[in-house]
């Protein structure tokens, strides 16, 4: 769209004019990275410090000395509160807690979306709206009565309970993406499938689920950043042993036992960012349309 | 002949808001049945009705002598072909075309075959490991019908098929559509917004509008006998003339008066036309106003016209007189020594004249 | 009955999901509210008193300490990372080679856990070892960075870790607005000669309204939600000084044992949520159905 380079520039002193103001443009633009990647490298070359370089040198040096005790600490040493197992544990959690809760929520939202955009009925539009409102809700207000609900159902502090409440307040969002993904499609494809013979879940099985491969990876991708990254319920509704790594990074960073190990604390912070890092470098294009779609389309 | 689709007093309603009102109709076996009417009039929802995609609110449809009205889109044994074309996205064009027959349990050696014979009748074995995507609208508009032909159902239903084509591609599958259907000797119903679509594949035309069926009958009849102004006005391209005339009944017939700006009325003696209102619209095609000498017969009254605009198209030239309040189009031969600003004397074939009333707009002849 | 059943599967579908929503949504949040209205404390009670927790909630310092950070966090955040994200984004549409890296680099943060930013950030502006350190062993002695335990300052500290984490998002949204904008009509200014600060002041920002909305939106969303950081960054302290109402429900949820007041200041920040999103909701779901 707009563009410099295309303005007239005829005369020298707007050619250097415009020389300046590019290289202005990258300086600031160079600025700006430097911002945002200062606390990654900050954590990086911290987190492969002895807790003596730390001590003594500056925050931003690169390590003289490269160890990886720090990390080796973090992932089986570190203390969460009482126990000294570091992340490994906690992480598996998080791995075993996110897997089925993804997957459910995104199978609730492929099917959900499908009816509400391609099967409307009397009422599919107040009950889409009531499930959109349910994404915007603060979560506090549902903590009380799920810390009950779940003691009642008998899995309060248990890791399928932690599932359950990571389905519940994902399926607006994956709903909501399914929806907004099928009603661009139009609806005659359900109309010729019908004179072709085919039901309601032959018609998703065999002619939307195949289309559906970009937002599945968006949902997924998504729901896996929301609950990987979730620390509110993994706070309030785990216990010791079945605590999410967000949890336990946490504990570790704030025990007050003992030296304050900031490598250590480093080390365990990238680790927990590890998966949704990853995930962001491997498809950061599905992430970011999810990231707007999330935010954007109601 | 049994019908083998008949709509009887057909109602459809969204919540309050009429859209299809008492709708009757009833097609023989081998009948092309065209519903035209602007957009909105409910041709496609009728349409969607005789299908069983869209519930109706009161009447009966029946198809080969048997009450669907209730009855599932798959048991009706129809076919359709959309707008859209609504092709499966990831299927290739030969799964498209046996998906219905897997669906309905369809052994692999009948699929096999018929798939082999509905390609070879639309000429697409080239494109049948293809997926929709790969192809271009003509081809996708090919494998739409070839979905339908391997059904080989009772009736055949188009929900505007051609519209996304262009200029070009649209006639040459018009024309295509029409071979299909004497090949076939099947039974069709095809919903368009284009007149011409309907008067070239048509043996029966329903011109609707507002819901309400507006005229019933043959392309004949709809063109040179429409019920009404909207039918007279829709129906035809150019547009039929409507001119605002004063009748009077005198020995020989009725006196028809036109108003003219800046000179004396145009007056014209129709023999046939009997017991007209005083105030009458009377309705001419272009091709029925021809230049003087050019047109003979009983019926044709020669008359000077101010002429304000001439429009040479090639194989005709039209030209355009202000009369009665209207721009009125006559259509000449290629050759007119017509001038703009000049008279001209034009003949008047009185023998296709139509006669509405000004206020009902229903035909008075 | 297989017809009834084919027109009914639809709706037998989205029974399930429908039924959680308006449970474990709407019913949850009826039981807060009415909780709320109750004197209860470490149990629930049930006998509606009227408004004595919102009266005690207001009444106490801790919360309006507490309403009065989300307002000064909210307010700096919302603005800061949209003032951040515009120019940035515009910066980055202006053919950029780099553009992609660039742009994966301003963003990777949101990717984070809240947990993991603050963690980062904790240790960047630790006044013994962090910023501080760094820039007196510069040699300026006197520089003093110690935002992070200064009751003062603290919330401050918490809007940096938080525009850091946002604005690239923020930065996203505005890029993909810029890019959405009717190229002919910018092509026809810049035939008019207009130049191209004044495209983007007169034409371009002024057509992208609807983002500046979901892009505040957002981030207001964001910031009565924002828990996860300020426990993470300072744990609410020093003192109570950086506490949200978000750490305040959940302190007197799981810690203090006080129900009453628990629900009564989440049905705050629902009051607060609502404030925001149901004219924005009620705009965008009445535009569709239009």
């Amino acid at each position: 769209m707009t563009d410099i380079t295309l303005s007239p520039a005829n005369s020298p002193s707007r050619n250097w004019g415009r020389i300046a103001l590019r290289w202005l443009l990258f300086t600031l633009l160079g600025l700006f990275a430097l911002f945002y990647l200062m606390p990654l490298f900050v954590m990086v070359t911290t987190s492969l410090k002895s807790l003596e370089e730390i001590r003594t040198g500056s925050l931003v040096a690169f390590p003289r000395e490269v160890t990886f005790e720090a990390w080796r600490t973090a992932w089986s040493g570190a203390c969460t509160g009482i126990q000294c197992e570091g992340l490994r544990p906690y992480f598996w959690n998080s791995v075993i807690l996110a897997i089925p809760a993804v997957a459910i929520s995104t199978i609730l939202g492929a099917i959900n979306g499908y009816v509400i955009a391609q099967w409307k009925f009397k009422g599919a539009n107040l009950i889409f709206s009531l499930m959109l409102f349910g994404c915007f809700i603060p979560f506090q207000v549902v903590l009380l009565p799920m810390a009950r609900m779940l003691g009642m159902m008998g899995i309060a502090g248990t890791i399928p309970g932690l599932i359950f409440v990571h389905v519940i307040y994902g399926i607006g969002f994956t709903t909501l993406f399914f929806r907004n993904y099928y009603v661009s499609i139009p609806q005659e494809l359900v109309k010729a499938a019908k004179v072709d013979g085919a039901g309601f879940f032959r018609i998703f099985w065999s002619i939307f689920l195949p289309l559906s491969l970009p937002i599945i990876v968006v949902t997924v991708i998504w729901q896996f950043t929301q609950i990987w990254n979730d620390f509110l319920f993994g706070v309030s509704f785990s216990q010791a042993g079945t605590q999410p790594v967000t949890v336990a990074l946490n504990n570790i960073v704030n025990s007050t036992t003992g030296v304050k190990e900031y490598n250590v604390d480093m080390a365990a912070a990238i680790i927990a960012a590890l998966p949704t890092l990853l995930v962001y470098v491997v498809a950061g294009k599905y992430f970011i349309r999810g990231l707007t779609a999330g935010s954007v389309k109601g | 002949m049994a019908p083998i689709l008949d709509i009887k007093n057909l109602y459809k309603n969204y919540g309050s808001v009429e859209i299809l009102k008492d709708i009757n109709v009833a097609i023989e076996p081998g009948d092309f049945l065209v519903l035209v009417g602007p957009s909105g009039c409910g041709k496609s929802t009728l349409l969607n009705c005789i299908a069983g995609l869209e519930p109706i609110t009161a009447g009966t449809i029946d198809i080969g002598g048997r009450d669907m009205t209730e009855v599932s889109p798959k048991d009706r044994d129809i076919a359709m072909v959309f707008q859209s074309y609504a092709l499966y996205p990831t299927m290739s064009v030969a799964k498209n075309i046996t998906f219905g027959m897997k669906v309905r349990g369809v052994d692999q050696a009948t699929q096999e075959k018929k798939l082999n014979e509905v390609a070879q009748q639309l000429q697409i074995e080239p494109l049948l490991q293809r997926r929709p995507g790969q192809l271009s609208g003509g081809q996708r508009q090919r494998v739409a019908m070839g979905r339908a032909l391997v059904r080989d159902p009772k009736l055949f239903l188009f929900d505007e098929p051609l519209s996304n084509l262009d200029a070009k591609l649209r006639v040459e599958m018009r024309s295509e559509i029409k071979k299909l259907h004497q090949n076939l000797n099947a039974t069709m119903v095809y919903v368009t917004h284009d007149q011409i679509e309907a008067m070239t594949l048509a043996t029966k035309i329903v011109v609707l509008k507002g819901g309400i069926v507006q005229q019933i009958g043959s392309p004949a009849e709809i063109y040179n006998t429409p019920a009404n102004l909207f039918v007279a006005d829709f129906m035809g391209s150019p547009a039929m003339n409507l001119i605002p005339a004063r009748a009077k009944a005198n020995g020989k017939g009725t006196q028809i008066e036109i108003e003219r700006a800046g000179a004396a009325p145009l007056v014209l003696t129709d023999t046939h036309a009997k017991d007209l209102p005083e105030d009458v619209i009377l309705g001419l095609r272009p091709e029925d106003i021809a230049e003087a000498g050019f047109r003979a017969g009983e019926d044709v009254q020669e008359a000077d016209c101010l002429i304000d605009m001439v429009e040479p198209a090639g194989a005709d030239t039209y030209v355009v007189s202000q009369l009665g309040g209207k721009q009125v189009t006559a259509r000449l031969h290629a050759e007119t020594n017509a001038r703009s600003g000049e008279n001209l004397s034009l003949a008047f074939d009185l023998s296709k004249v139509s006669y509405f009333a000004p206020e009902s707009g229903e035909r008075l002849n | 009955m297989t017809e009834w059943l084919e027109r009914h599967i639809p709706k037998m579908v989205l029974a399930p999901s429908f039924i959680a929503i308006l449970v474990f949504v709407y019913g949850f949040i009826a039981w807060t509210a009415w909780v709320s209205l109750t004197r209860s404390r470490l149990l629930p009670k049930y006998e509606v008193e009227g408004l004595i927790q919102y009266e005690r909630l207001f009444a106490s310092p801790r919360f309006d300490t507490a309403m009065m950070n989300l307002f000064i966090f909210g307010t700096l955040f919302i603005i800061i990372s949209m003032v951040l994200g515009l120019l940035i984004a515009i910066l980055l549409d202006q053919k950029i080679r780099t553009e992609g890296v660039l742009r994966t680099i301003y963003l990777y943060p949101m990717a984070l856990s809240m947990i993991v930013t603050g963690t980062a950030w904790k240790w960047i502006m630790n006044p013994g070892l962090g910023i501080e350190k760094m820039v007196r062993d510069w040699g300026f002695e006197s520089f003093s960075f110690d935002w992070v335990i200064d009751p003062d300052m603290a919330i401050y500290a918490v809007v940096i870790a938080g525009v850091w984490q946002a604005s690239g998002f923020v930065m996203a949204l505005f890029l993909a607005g810029l890019r959405s904008v009717d190229g002919e009509i910018i092509k026809a200014a810049q035939v008019d000669g207009i130049p191209n600060w004044r495209i983007y002041s007169a034409i371009i920002i002024p057509s992208m309204a609807p983002i500046f909305l979901s892009a505040f939106i957002v981030l207001a969303h964001l910031a009565i939600k924002s828990f996860d950081l300020v426990i993470a960054l300072t744990g609410g302290g020093p003192g109570y000084a950086t506490d949200l109402p978000a750490t305040y429900m959940y302190a007197m949820a799981f810690s203090r044992g006080d129900i009453g007041q628990a629900a009564s200041s989440a049905m705050v920040m629902m009051a607060v949520v609502f404030a925001i999103i149901v004219p924005y909701l009620y705009s965008e779901l009445r535009v569709k159905h239009d």
